[in-house]
């Protein structure tokens, strides 16, 4: 039966060129749009190197100040902050504090190259996993004794020496040698709560844990033993801020508010105003009802197309009718070809989507980027290309079913 | 076998309205080959297609093996077609996307029979009218008279009861016309299959058994009565 369906939809789509061509170009390019989307979203959000265990990693990357006049103030944590009241947590695993990354320069033969440096813990590299090409971190005894050691990405090392082993190597930036104890693969720039160009011992920069306020410029990435310990962490999280906000506000401060959310959290929160609720819900909303009314024009498109497409074959579905098939099988039988279509324009899709991402991943446009079509994203771009499918397949294969044999077979006589 | 009873078929459109059949009342036996001929627009193709379960009348019923076939839902009537019942057509309606051997699967297609055996009954069909050389043909590729010999094929691969027949050879000229004619009748005769043709070639309807005529939506001779009184 299915094999007998599918022949019949091959043949057609053989016979009716153009047709098939404006339909898979339209849900190929379609869905080469989500994929790219999909891809982008997996790339800052999805399990990937080196926050691979997104599902229990949160992220502390706001102090929010409201002043008793009315007016907020947010930028990231101190340092004080962080130390003082997160890392102490019980129930995660680990916390690392780690600055914000900050440009600095440095020169290389005489050639100024412009870096991302960022200042970490030790517990920083145990808590993210990230790829070493060479060497290793730096340790704890390292951050302790304020060490001048760095770990660079593959495109420093490139940069200065030429992809050439880089261990026990000096770098200079902003004017201070280190020696180069590692070398990791390069961390997108959406990972910006891991990446760097550089990445050098906290305690090099010690003269800001010193500052007593809540806000500065630092970061804190706090592991969970399990996934499903992130809710109580959150609480944990939570109740802690009522004791700083009982204790340890700035004076001339109503209300102070920050919090440990994971990846997306993150993002879904400074986007949309940084509220006391979790933003994620809504935001994922939000591009869900994007993806909608973007897949609303093709489908409403490929609707028609398949109407015309169905309505030449009146006289296909009168014999059909006539020798036994009911209306729901016809309605089988062009859901089946439909989607026989759009998996051919997914196919096509995919296609695209890889050299759009190649593409932009060669254009440089996001620093570092390695956008690409990994098993999440493929099994997104399956699940798109059904939900495509059969919505804009049921509706014209339930019209054409409901024709009366006869008004078929006449309308189709040739 | 199938009967018709008091069977009225009116056309409604906003302007007029168009009786089609008129009480009609008519019973056709196992291994019959019965011609229905009259005028344009008389209302024979209308009787076919109800006799065919294709359409239903305004009033009156069709019973088949003494079933009335009233409240039938669509997919049992979809069974019954498929199972009783094979059409040809004037215009032949083979699928032109699919094979000769595809076409005349069709009505097994939608019985639970599996793909080798569907296969065979085919080929044993296409074997029966002659076209055993042409199964892997498109209909594009064949004659007018050859895809006729398709359609016949295809109503006979479901082995059905009846077969239903809406001017077989009326886009044919005499010779395939007449070819096809001799395949219907030998079908009958060899096989006993029960045939209901509608035809405008007096010729071909003398070679059946019984002959209606029909007129305005009424039958108005009917042969078998007409023997019975003599
Ligand atoms: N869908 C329809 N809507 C309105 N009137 C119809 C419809 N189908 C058929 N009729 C009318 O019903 C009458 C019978 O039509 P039918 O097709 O049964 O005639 P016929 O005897 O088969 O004619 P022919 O020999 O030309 O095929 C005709 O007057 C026709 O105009
Ligand atoms: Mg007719």
């Amino acid at each position: 039966m299915l094999r007998n369906y599918l022949k019949i939809a091959w043949a057609v789509l053989q016979r009716r060129k153009f047709f098939t061509f404006i339909s898979l170009f339209g849900i190929s390019f379609t869905l080469m749009v989500l994929m790219v989307v999909t891809s982008l979203y997996d790339h800052a959000f999805g399990p990937q190197m080196p926050e691979r265990e997104s599902d229990k990693l949160l992220f502390v990357n706001n102090m929010r100040e409201q002043f008793k006049e009315g007016y907020t103030n947010s930028s990231p944590p101190s340092y004080y902050f962080l130390n003082r009241f997160v890392r102490p947590l019980k129930t995660p695993e680990n916390v690392s504090i780690n600055s914000v990354f900050t440009s600095v320069n440095s020169y290389v033969n005489n050639k100024k190259l412009t870096l991302d440096q960022k200042h970490t813990d030790a517990a920083f590299w145990d808590i993210l996993d990230f790829n070493f090409i060479e060497g290793r971190p730096f340790s704890t005894q390292e951050v302790d004794n304020a060490t001048r050691v760095a770990v660079i990405n593959q495109n420093t090392r490139k940069n200065y020496f030429g992809d050439k082993e880089a261990v026990g190597q000096t770098i200079e930036v902003d004017q201070v040698k280190y020696k180069v104890v590692g070398v990791v693969e390069d961390v997108p720039v959406l990972r910006l709560h891991s990446y760097a160009d550089v990445w050098v011992p906290i305690t090099l920069k010690s003269q800001d844990f010193k500052r007593t306020g809540l806000k500065g410029t630092y970061f804190a990435t706090i592991k969970a033993k399990q996934a499903s310990d992130v809710p109580k962490i959150k609480e944990e999280f939570a109740s802690m801020m009522l004791q700083v906000n009982k204790n340890s506000k700035p004076e001339g401060v109503q209300e102070v508010f920050s919090f440990a959310d994971d990846i997306f959290g993150t993002f879904a929160r400074s986007l949309m105003g940084g509220g006391k609720t979790d933003k994620s819900a809504m935001l994922y909303g939000i591009f869900a009802f994007a993806a909608f009314l973007f897949m609303l024009l093709p489908t409403i498109n490929l609707v028609n197309i398949n109407i015309s497409r169905i309505m030449e074959r009146s006289s296909e579905i009168g014999v059909r009718k006539a020798f036994g098939a009911s209306s729901k099988t016809i309605i089988g039988q062009f859901v089946v070809e439909n989607i026989f279509l759009t998996l051919l324009g997914g196919m096509l899709g995919f296609l695209i989507s890889a050299a759009v991402l190649e593409m932009i991943n060669d254009s440089g446009i996001i620093a570092y980027a390695s956008l690409g079509l990994n098993l999440r994203v493929f099994a997104w771009g399956l699940l798109l290309c059904l939900v495509f499918g059969l919505v804009s397949g049921v509706y014209p294969a339930f019209k054409m079913s409901r024709l009366n044999a006869v008004e078929a077979l006449k309308g189709g006589s040739k | 076998m199938i009967q018709l009873i008091d069977i009225e078929k009116v056309y409604r459109t906003k302007t007029i309205e168009t009786v089609a059949l008129n009480r009609v009342n008519l019973q056709v036996e196992r291994g019959e080959f019965v011609s229905i001929m009259g005028p344009s627009g008389c209302g024979k193709s209308t009787l076919l297609n109800i006799m065919g379960l294709l359409d239903e009348p305004t009033s009156g019923y069709v019973a088949i093996d003494g079933q009335p076939v009233k409240t039938h839902s669509d997919s049992k009537l979809a069974k019954l077609r498929n199972e009783k019942i094979g059409f040809v057509f004037q215009s032949y309606h083979l699928i032109h996307d699919l094979s000769v051997v595809d076409n005349v699967e069709l009505p097994l297609l939608y019985r639970k029979v599996s793909g080798g055996e569907r296969r065979k009954r085919a080929l044993e069909a296409l074997e029966k009218v002659g076209l055993s050389a042409r199964t892997k043909h498109f209909p594009n590729q064949l004659s007018g008279g050859q895809r006729q010999r398709v359609a016949i094929a295809r109503a006979l691969a479901g082995n059905p009861e009846i077969i239903l027949a809406d001017e077989p050879t009326g886009n044919l000229d005499s010779v395939m016309g007449d070819e096809i004619m001799d395949i219907l009748l030998r079908l009958n005769q060899e096989e006993g299959t029960t045939i209901v043709m509608v035809t405008h070639d007096e010729n071909m309807a003398l070679k059946t058994n019984r002959l209606i005529r029909f007129f305005d939506g009424q039958q108005v001779a009917d042969s078998r009565v007409l023997e019975a009184q003599i």
